[in-house]
């Protein structure tokens, strides 16, 4: 066992070296030996892909936005399972119906935002459904 | 920690209010799509019943207090004090908001349910009493509020407020949860009782780790009751939030923070007094000076309570300067005062100010006591409040908080402090002057009748801040049983 | 075996949070100034983490759950606001949301 710190992660800053020699080579050998061509082709950002359409700096619709900011909370929330899982058997019914309080509160915010319409997809523009 | 020490019959009684408010808001959520009704008065009533119940249940859990959950919670008197604080304050916000609402044609149900879930994070803030559990409230507290500020989304001033308070406010509370983790790292506990007695203890940290963390959660407090140097969201927030919200915000938030001020620095920060209250004493100074100064140049009424609000602050943090159980309990006398004055004064404004909130400059007061004398005479008592003319809950609350710093040998403080209400006189009698001495303008001739529920958001504070200011006793006497926190 | 001194992990999280202040106080963009404060929870995290391993205790990971949580609360509702602050000013930029002032 390596017993200093700077002996411990040596070889981390070995291989860090090494990933860098590796990649600056490849570039320097491709662009010292490699072939220039320049035309439009050449530059597409795929150049065998797909060809790219319209600007991409376009706006998103704001369903992109709602979706992934309900898709931060609700998956953050999952966080509470993992301490859970692991005291589980100690606590048993404790536990499980603690989980249950927490998971119906999620739930009824799940409710929430799906009556609402923020999960509509194909909802065209107006967002959240005005009655 | 055995397992059925979690959660006894007894914790529930004594998390009740917190119970209460988070069912019933989650109930309104829920019932809102089913429902399907984009006005209603139905959600008001269903959560003025929440707040009823929430009192009720906080008075039952006063009745069997101690502490809750393993020590998370503290209900005590003074937790109580605050949680029943709040929850009135929540009453008093709903009242005006039935007609804001329909007048502005905005969602109800989301409203109600936001509004209960920030009480419920300031009744965690009132009776907690580990770290963790007061940032838990605070955001609980925080996050609804943030959205009740911006809740008229097509309105470019609500927007502009919701992005402050919001900005503002995340930055306060890394700020405080930043010195949270620096006390976690110096004394092993985040437990208020716990922190004091390792402060205390034979194993005391070095008094820089503490003061430095100290430091740290003081600015973020500082940020959230709006003291200067750290108040320079509240006037852009409370003048360009819907004005019930504004109201809510001066009141209920505040008070919470107090309480976890009191809580925070008068328990565990209690043995480096030393360290803190020069600290306190300056912002106190300031916040006075800069909230009266500030709101004689303002024309709008929002601006103007906004820097009144300051102000009220730091005649509180006076209180805190004190660093004496009399100290707290004429900050607690001071805060309900306070509550209810503002409040009020805030209900006028939105009702004075018509759809879309186009009236709020202080010329719009002309007249009104020609054509609504009742309003008028309410809005009265609560500027001579404000100002501290006896007979009103806000000359008992001044009297308390001066007196406690005169016990404290606080003489200059208390000189400046009395100069400063001397001076904050001016700009609430500006008001009086234009609701009795002209002809009635613009939007008093627009004013539409009073509401029953607005009569009642008026006649209720305005029966709270008289009987302060005529009964102080009772509440004072219940203030300085519970104010002291060292048990 | 040798570790990393904790000493270094509560350097690292207090520049950190400083970066996140600089950041908040200096930047001019509405989502960079909101990214800054995120900075600031996080480097909390690290410190509570860094505490929690040289104390031995395990409450300093849940405090960290905690925040994680509360942060994304606030993280979902601070979009949200922004989002609608951009669709009626079109601009991200902080100075340009100043509308009241007297």
């Amino acid at each position: 066992m390596p017993d200093s710190y700077t002996e411990l992660y040596f070889p981390v800053l070995v291989q860090a070296l090494l990933a860098m020699a590796l990649a600056g080579g490849l570039l320097t050998v491709s662009y010292l030996l490699g072939k220039k061509v320049r035309n439009r082709v050449k530059d597409m950002p795929y150049e065998s892909g797909i060809t790219p359409t319209g600007d991409a700096r376009s706006r998103f619709s704001v369903k992109f936005y709602l979706v992934g900011m309900l898709f931060i909370l609700f998956d953050i929330e999952a966080i509470f399972l993992y301490p859970w899982v692991v005291v589980y058997r100690e606590l048993k019914m404790f536990a499980f119906v603690e989980m249950l309080v927490f998971v119906i509160l999620i739930l009824s915010g799940f409710f929430y935002i799906w009556k609402k319409g923020a999960l509509d997809w194909a909802s065209n523009e107006n967002t959240s459904r005005r009655h | 920690m055995p397992v059925s020490s979690f959660a006894s019959s007894l914790d529930m009684a004594r998390f009740l209010p917190e119970l209460i408010l988070t069912i019933a808001g989650t109930l309104l959520m829920v019932l809102d799509p089913v429902i399907h009704k984009r006005s209603s008065s139905l959600f008001g009533h269903l959560s003025i019943l929440a707040l009823l119940a929430g009192i009720g249940g906080a008075l039952y859990g006063y009745a069997h207090r101690g502490p809750a959950f393993g020590g998370l919670l503290m209900v005590d008197g003074f937790a109580t004090f605050f949680t029943v604080l709040v929850m009135v304050v929540g009453i008093l916000t709903v009242l005006p908001s039935y007609k804001f609402l329909q007048r502005e044609d905005a969602e109800t149900s989301e409203f109600h349910a936001l509004l209960l879930f920030s009480v419920a994070g300031q009744c965690i803030m009132a009776s907690a009493n580990e770290l963790i559990v007061i940032f838990i409230g605070l955001e609980i507290s925080s996050i609804a509020s943030y959205v009740m500020a911006g809740y008229l989304r097509d309105d470019k001033r609500a927007n502009e407020a919701a992005l402050k308070y919001f900005l503002l406010g995340s930055f306060a509370t890394a700020f405080f949860l930043y010195g949270v983790a620096l006390i976690y790292g110096a004394t092993g506990t985040i437990n208020l009782s716990a922190v004091r007695a390792v402060i205390l203890g034979p194993n005391a940290p070095a008094p820089v780790f503490i003061g430095v963390a100290a430091a740290i959660m003081f600015v973020g407090l500082a940020f959230k009751v709006s003291a200067a140097p750290f108040q320079i969201w509240a006037p852009d927030v409370y003048q360009g939030a819907p004005t019930p919200v504004s109201a809510f915000l001066s009141a209920g938030p505040k008070a919470a923070a107090f309480a976890v001020f009191l809580r925070i620095f008068m328990t565990a920060f209690e043995p480096i007094a030393g360290g803190w209250v020069p600290l306190v004493w300056i912002c106190a100074l300031l916040s006075m000076t800069v909230g009266n100064f500030a709101a004689l140049l303002q024309t709008n009424v929002k601006r103007m309570l906004a820097y009144s609000s300051i102000a009220h602050a730091g005649y509180v943090l006076v209180a805190l300067t004190a660093q004496s159980e009399v100290g707290t309990a004429a900050a607690m006398f001071y805060l309900a005062g306070y509550a209810f004055m503002n409040v009020g004064a805030f209900a006028v404004v939105s009702h004075l100010s018509g759809r879309g909130e186009k009236y709020q400059d202080i010329e719009s007061f002309k007249g009104l006591a020609q054509k609504q004398p009742l309003t008028a005479a309410m809005l009265t008592i609560f500027l001579l409040s404000l100002i501290g003319v006896p007979l009103t809950g806000g000359f008992f609350g001044k009297f308390y908080i001066f007196k406690a710093a005169l016990e404290s040998h606080l003489v200059w403080l208390t000189v400046l402090g009395l100069l400063n209400s001397a001076v904050a006189a001016y700009y609430y009698l500006r008001i009086l002057v234009m609701m009795y001495m002209h002809e009635p303008g613009e939007a008093v001739r627009d004013i539409e009748p009073l509401t029953p529920s607005l009569g009642l958001a008026l006649i209720l504070p305005a029966i709270g801040t008289l009987f302060l200011g005529i009964f102080p006793g009772w509440v004072l006497d219940f203030a300085g049983k519970s104010s002291n926190l060292l048990k | 075996m040798a570790e990393v001194p904790v000493s270094w992990f509560l350097t690292l999280s207090a520049v950190l949070f400083v970066l996140g202040v600089s950041g908040f106080l200096f930047r001019r963009n509405i989502i960079t100034v909101f990214m800054s404060i995120e900075l600031m929870l996080n480097a909390v995290n690290l410190t509570f983490i860094t505490f929690a391993y040289q104390l031995k205790q395990v409450n300093g990971h849940l405090f960290a759950f905690f925040v994680m949580v509360v942060a994304a609360a606030e993280a979902t509702v601070g979009l949200a606001i922004i989002l609608t602050v951009f669709k009626n000013r079109s601009t991200l930029n902080i100075d340009d949301v100043n509308s009241m002032k007297n």
